[in-house]
């Protein structure tokens, strides 16, 4: 993302260059958290709509039906899959018996894809989310020579598409022994400009100053205040950042892809697209029914983390989007 | 306004202060963004550093590495492979982004309206496919365009027709183009969304007391409100196009024919790069193609905060 950083100070110490909807935006809050409020019944939220809720539906069908697919093809076996309708059930039901042998095909080797998965996720978006916090917290509440400049390179490299990084990424890393090691894949997932950017925002609007001020005056560390004080207050801003951190990383193809060469090390996505590599060679396994199942496995555990934590970052999200 | 304003109170107002106070705030002001700036380093400043270098050598087998200057750019920008891969991306960025965004907006400003039965059922489901993989998304369309058991041969079996094959040669971006926006209208539409819920209904009040219609109050005061999340949406979109990789490069093993090794710029420098180890040559695609991207990026980003 290319920004134009001219003003970032100019208005940080004068109220006076709030922008209009800055300060729009204050009488509606009290810190950076929106509470949904119950809309005033003006003649603007009138009654519902059933042909605006059918064509909107149209969009919900869209977003569903290849997840419908999926779950239902996850319950035919490989004859199943060629002769029954695609979006019906075939004769047999036979999901429990797939998701046993996509465990258990190859020694297990599903299984092992998990668990590297689940290392990648928990070292790569715990730890971005973890440098986004920290760094975002810096740029929002102290004024360190060198502020700006980090901030416009940050912004500047994100820029920088990721993939025009991936060859010279990887010729470093294998330089230095890393590829085809967990570390060549949670390395490069440990930066997100678009996190450290959410955080700056939401610290900047969630802790405020005068609170910090009062805990260094009663001589609290810095530690201290940043973990008794800031933390709780920057709660939602640190889940909407984990969120996305965490389905980057478990959706994460192409950097693993260029790193690692060895199965053993291979999160979910490559080992379906080997399976499917496999289905597609003559003379290889057709192992379709496998690759049904698998795909859903593979989204149920982001699915529901989704699902549990959406109600929390959408406030981070709001308090984060773009302003004006 | 500029897409990266100090939020007001960022920082509290200048005050005479002790030098060592200052000291003090810098090193801790260093001690939180240490981390941070550390890792990026390695991660982002040295690759560019070493693709620059990389992009002005060549590596021969007689006689070894060689400094080049822009001979490597030169090869690129007279490249027919690499111009044909980005015309296809071009195209792409023309319809799909559009299609995209317009699909997002109108599905956020439906559910923003108030006027929906089940209005964060919409909004949960229509966001769930973000949390899909691009190689599952990829595989479970693929599977669905294909004539053995996908529902496009279904269709053919039960009605009798032959529905052009989606992934044929002349159809292959389209089906691409729509596997991605079912990737990402859900996720384009929270961004609408959740600028939408920030503009406050004074002015819809204010606005319907003067007498516009619902219309009216989207283009006059809606639109211009999340403009900021408009243009971050479409710079988002413009990358992303442009770095196509995922979906053909899985779809490739579906339709071999359709789908070449210089299909996108990225599977391009890929195969460049790890099919013909031509590392100097594909480091210099890669930079080509980055600055193409952030120039790109930046004219949108200026046209689209400029004042109307």
């Amino acid at each position: 993302m290319t920004t134009n950083l001219a003003d970032i100070p100019s208005n940080a110490a004068d109220p006076a260059h709030r922008t209009p909807s800055a300060r729009a935006s204050r009488t509606t809050r009290t810190t950076g958290l929106r509470t949904p409020r119950r809309r005033p019944h003006t003649p603007l939220s009138p009654r519902r709509s059933v042909p605006l809720t059918l064509l909107t539906g149209l969009a919900l069908v869209y977003a569903l039906l290849p997840l419908i697919w999926l779950v239902i093809n996850a319950t035919k076996d490989e004859k199943g899959l060629l002769d029954s309708f695609g979006l019906w059930f075939g004769e047999d039901f036979t999901l429990w018996g797939n998701i046993t042998r996509t465990l258990t095909y190859d020694d297990g080797v599903f299984v092992r894809w998990l668990l590297n998965t689940l290392l990648y996720v928990a070292a790569g978006a715990g730890g971005a989310t973890l440098l986004a916090v920290l760094g975002g917290y810096a740029l929002a509440k102290f004024s360190f020579p060198g502020r700006r400049a980090v901030f416009a390179v940050v912004i500047g490299a994100a820029a920088v598409p990721g993939t025009a990084l991936a060859v010279p990424t990887f010729l470093m890393f294998s330089n230095l022994g890393l590829t085809n090691t967990p570390w060549a894949v949670i390395i490069p997932s440990l930066i997100s400009p678009f996190g450290l950017y959410l955080m700056w925002v939401f610290a900047s609007e969630a802790v405020p100053a005068e609170l910090l001020e009062a805990a260094r005056i009663d001589g609290s560390g810095e530690l201290r205040t940043f973990f008794r004080i800031a933390l709780p207050l920057l709660m939602p801003g640190i889940v909407t950042v984990l969120i996305f951190s965490m389905v980057a990383t478990w959706n994460n193809y192409f950097l693993p892809l260029i790193m690692i060469k060895d199965p053993d090390w291979y999160p979910l996505t490559l080992g379906l697209n080997a399976w499917n590599s496999q289905a597609q060679t003559a003379g290889g396994d057709a192992v379709f029914d496998l690759i049904i199942t698998g795909s859903l496995l593979t989204i149920v555990p982001i699915v529901v983390i989704f699902l549990l934590l959406q109600r929390y970052w959408q406030s981070g999200l709001a308090a984060g989007s773009v302003k004006e | 306004m500029t897409l990266l304003q100090t939020p007001a109170k960022a920082v509290a107002p200048p005050r005479p202060r002790a030098s060592l106070r200052l000291r003090r705030e810098a090193l801790m002001g260093w001690g939180f963004a240490g981390p941070f700036v550390a890792v990026f380093g390695l991660v982002f400043l040295a690759p560019i550093g070493y693709a620059l270098y990389l992009s002005l050598f060549r590596d021969r087998l007689i006689g070894g590495n060689s400094f080049v200057g822009l001979a490597n750019y030169r090869q690129a920008l007279t490249d027919p492979q690499f111009w044909e891969g980005l015309a296809r991306v071009g195209l792409f960025l023309a319809v799909q982004v559009p299609v995209m965004l317009g699909i997002a907006l109108l599905v956020a400003l439906a559910i923003d309206s108030g006027r929906l039965y089940g209005t964060s059922f919409f909004r949960v489901a229509i966001f769930l496919p973000y949390a899909v993989p691009a190689v599952v998304a990829s595989l479970m369309w693929g599977f669905i365009y294909g004539t053995r058991f996908g529902l496009v041969g279904n269709i053919n079996d039960a009605l009798g027709l032959t529905l052009p094959d989606p992934l044929s040669p002349s159809l292959v971006l389209a089906s691409i183009g729509n596997i991605v926006t079912w990737e990402f209208v859900g996720y384009n539409m929270l961004i609408f969304y959740s600028a939408l819920k920030v503009v406050p209904r004074s002015l819809y009040e204010a606005a319907s007391i003067d007498g516009a219609g619902e219309w009216r109050i989207i283009t006059a005061v809606k639109l211009p409100a999340i403009r900021g999340a408009l243009v971050i949406a479409t710079i988002f979109s413009i990358i992303g196009s442009f770095q196509l990789f995922n979906e053909p490069s899985i779809l490739q093993k579906l339709a071999p024919n359709a789908i070449t090794s210089d299909f996108t710029p990225n599977l391009y420098t890929y195969s460049l790069s790890f099919a013909g180890q031509q590392h100097n040559y594909a480091a210099t695609v890669a930079i080509v193609m980055g600055v193409i991207t952030a120039v790109i990026a930046y004219t949108v980003q200026l046209r689209g905060m400029r004042k109307a």
